[in-house]
């Protein structure tokens, strides 16, 4: 599942994000409680890989119109709602079972276990279906999210300031593409890195900012064992 | 002659059964009388009662005028017991039939309070059925009339009274039944209903020679059950919308899982891993003999299982349909949607759910307005500060946390829609997509356009996140 980005895709082993896997992101800071960015990068992603998706969310607080401008059309969206964090996975699982579909994006708040980060993982290789894990919590840094999981890619993805919409005139006002900095903390058989993402302009297109982007990630604050 | 039963409106007039019917006329000229028909109300009361089992497969006529419905692990089809009672008195209602109904553990308390409760509809809390019917009239234990008479006679009005009466003394006094009837209420006896089943539905029984208590026993027995089930099916050119599974059990009763599926199937494999995930509502103490597995409602479905297939689009939808049926037996039913687009200028509005197996994209959202991917309900109110009546907020209180705001785009002018609620005549929404010094979006309305006092407040509210 390339990104399309040179830069990235280089990065990552299997030249893109690989397929059949397990992939965890969530947000920095304040984001962390929402997942924006990293549901609208999800949705991206998927919005390019035939077949259904299945969304189980912990809060019914998505806005498909969001997920549709970014290329993922409601008619291809199946959601789901429980608020029992357990039944988000064994949904989960059960649709990564189901061959057909392009993807499965779970929204979790709470702990996640290496056992059950473990079963996700395997459930994806088994049926070549993606699984994309966003992490929300109400605490901007939540010791849960450093644990140690069986993901084959732990990305973080942060907002910082954008730039102006007209290069050359700095001083006009209104809003250009959203920029992320994106922080690949883990990825198996790859290194960490970080890029800078201008995101979705009106076409729906996103480049990398080449200026800041390509250094090494700063080290997860604990070392991930799995 | 006289009155045996009367409808609301006559009831209003004061006329009441057992009244002559002389009398009854003499008070209202013109009364409307149709000559009682005991036989044709108790072939009425049949009909609904199978018509009932749309709820669940366990339903049965209480003549004269009640119906069972044991609903034991039914309810989360319908969104919990008091979405089952809502639908049951709607679809009631709108076909002209008044009606109340109690959802209780046992029999006894749900016939009471249905009957003598305060409202039309209650849900007796597990466990609680005792102290619900204490206040009640003792006439709502299901006794004969004389022996109602007689205990009223004695001062026992209410069933709290009945209750607290030593019972040695009562049963010499009254027989045994009363105590039975107060023991079922309470939930002391268990009481078994019998149930009615639909006629012409497709039904496979198994009976055992020995009793069986184990699961893995009664998973072997669904897959004997489906054979037959699914291959009437299949002759018949339908699949299973709803299927039950009857255990009946030594000691006479019953009990039954029901599962629900998003289109009709006959995949005997499929069909049997949505019952297995049921067996553990299933209580077989003390063993089970039979094994009953009906069809409740089937659709056609087009004749294409199990020949090969090179319709891949028809093969997704069924195996979509398959994994909503189980992540929905799972979560229970209204737990998988699908979203689509409304025209409709409010954004809370723009979005509705349909059912997953719906796909009729009817409208779509208009591109490139700014939409958030969380939008929160409700709008939640910030403290801002902006210049009226077309500029942005410079900063913004939300959650006790102060935002700068760094760039802004808006305002995108939203009105009312007066067609769906006269409040909204006049009002009007500004929107606002601005971004902190952090890099963080956020979706901001005003109430009001800023100049006219009548279109909103000018209160601020975070409608969403980017």
């Amino acid at each position: 599942m390339p990104f399309g980005l040179p830069v990235i895709d280089a990065a990552l082993p299997s030249g893109g994000l690989a397929l059949g896997a397990l992939h965890e992101a969530w947000g920095a800071g304040p984001q962390v409680e929402h997942g924006t960015a990293v549901s609208l990068l999800a949705a991206w992603l998927l919005a390019r890989v035939p077949g259904e998706v299945v969304w189980v969310m912990q809060q019914r607080d998505l806005y498909p119109p969001a997920l549709a401008a970014v290329g993922l059309p409601p008619e291809r969206v199946l959601f789901v709602h429980t608020r029992n964090p357990k039944l988000v996975l064994l949904v989960m699982e059960e649709g990564l079972r189901h061959a057909g579909l392009a993807g499965v994006v779970g929204e979790l708040s709470g702990p996640l276990s290496l056992t059950a980060s473990r079963r996700l993982q395997l459930a994806a290789e088994m049926s070549g279906v993606t699984a994309f894990l966003v992490r929300r919590s109400r605490r901007f840094d939540d010791p849960v999210l450093a644990q140690p999981s069986a993901a084959a890619t732990r990305w973080r993805v942060a907002s910082v300031p954008s730039a102006p919409p007209l290069p050359d005139s700095p001083d006009t006002p209104g809003l250009g593409p959203p920029r992320w900095r994106l922080d690949l903390l883990r990825c198996r058989g790859g290194e960490p890195h970080s890029w800078t993402l201008e995101a979705f302009d009106a076409t729906g297109r996103c480049r990398v900012v080449p200026d800041l982007g390509d250094r090494p990630a700063a080290p997860e604050r604990r070392p991930t064992a799995a | 002659m006289a009155v045996a039963a009367a409808d609301q409106a006559a009831l209003t007039l004061g006329i009441r059964p057992g009244l002559a019917l002389a009398q009854a006329r003499a008070m209202v000229p013109g009364l409307l009388v149709a000559e009682a028909d005991p036989k044709g109300d108790a072939a009425a009361l049949e009909r609904l009662a199978a018509w009932c089992l749309r709820y669940t497969p366990l339903t049965a006529a209480d003549p004269p005028d009640g119906i069972w419905l044991d609903i034991t692990g039914c309810a989360h089809l319908f969104g919990g017991e008091q979405g089952l009672l809502a639908d049951l008195l709607d679809r009631l209602g709108h076909s002209g039939a008044q009606a109340r109904a109690a959802i209780a553990d046992t029999p006894g308390a749900a016939h009471a309070v249905a009957r003598f409760g305060a409202d039309a509809a209650t849900v007796v809390a597990p466990g609680a059925q005792e102290r619900t019917i204490a206040p009640l009239p003792v006439g709502a234990l299901r006794l004969p009339e004389e022996m109602v008479t007689a205990l009223r006679r004695l001062g026992l009005d209410r069933v709290a009274q009945l209750a607290q009466v030593p019972r040695a003394p009562l049963q010499r006094r009254f027989g045994r039944h009363t105590l039975l009837r107060l023991d079922q209420a309470a939930g002391r006896v268990f009481e078994p209903i019998r149930p009615a089943l639909p006629e012409e539905a497709v039904v496979h029984r198994l009976a055992f020679v020995e009793p069986l208590l184990t699961a893995e026993a009664f998973v072997q027995c669904i897959d004997a059950l489906l054979v037959p089930v699914c291959a009437k099916l299949e002759a018949a050119g339908q699949g299973a919308r709803r299927l039950d599974l009857i255990f009946e059990r030594i000691d006479g009763s019953v009990q039954a899982v029901r599962i629900g599926t998003a289109a009709p199937s006959r995949h005997a494999a499929h069909l049997g891993r949505l019952l297995e995930e049921r067996l553990d509502e299933v209580d077989p103490d003390p063993g089970v003999e039979a094994m009953q597995l009906c069809v409740s409602l089937a659709e056609p479905i087009a004749n294409r299982q199990g020949t090969a297939s090179l319709d891949d689009s028809a093969s997704s939808e069924a195996d979509i349909a398959a994994l909503v049926d189980r992540i929905e037996n799972r979560l229970g039913a209204g737990s998988v949607w699908r979203a689509v687009a409304v025209e409709s200028e409010m954004p809370e509005r723009a979005v509705a759910t349909v059912a997953p197996i719906m796909r009729t994209p009817v409208a779509s959202w208009p591109p490139g307005l700014p939409r958030p991917v969380r939008l929160l309900d409700p709008p939640q109110p910030v403290e801002a500060m902006a210049l009226l009546p077309d500029n942005p907020p410079v900063a913004f209180t939300w959650r006790r946390r102060r935002h700068r705001v760094r760039r802004a785009d808006g305002p995108e002018r939203i009105h009312g829609e007066w067609w769906r609620r006269s409040a909204e005549e006049e009002a009007v929404r500004d929107y606002f997509a601005v971004e902190d010094e952090d890099g963080v979006r956020f979706w901001l309305f005003r109430r009001g356009d800023g100049v006219d006092r009548a279109t909103g407040d000018l209160r601020w509210f975070l409608h969403g996140l980017f």
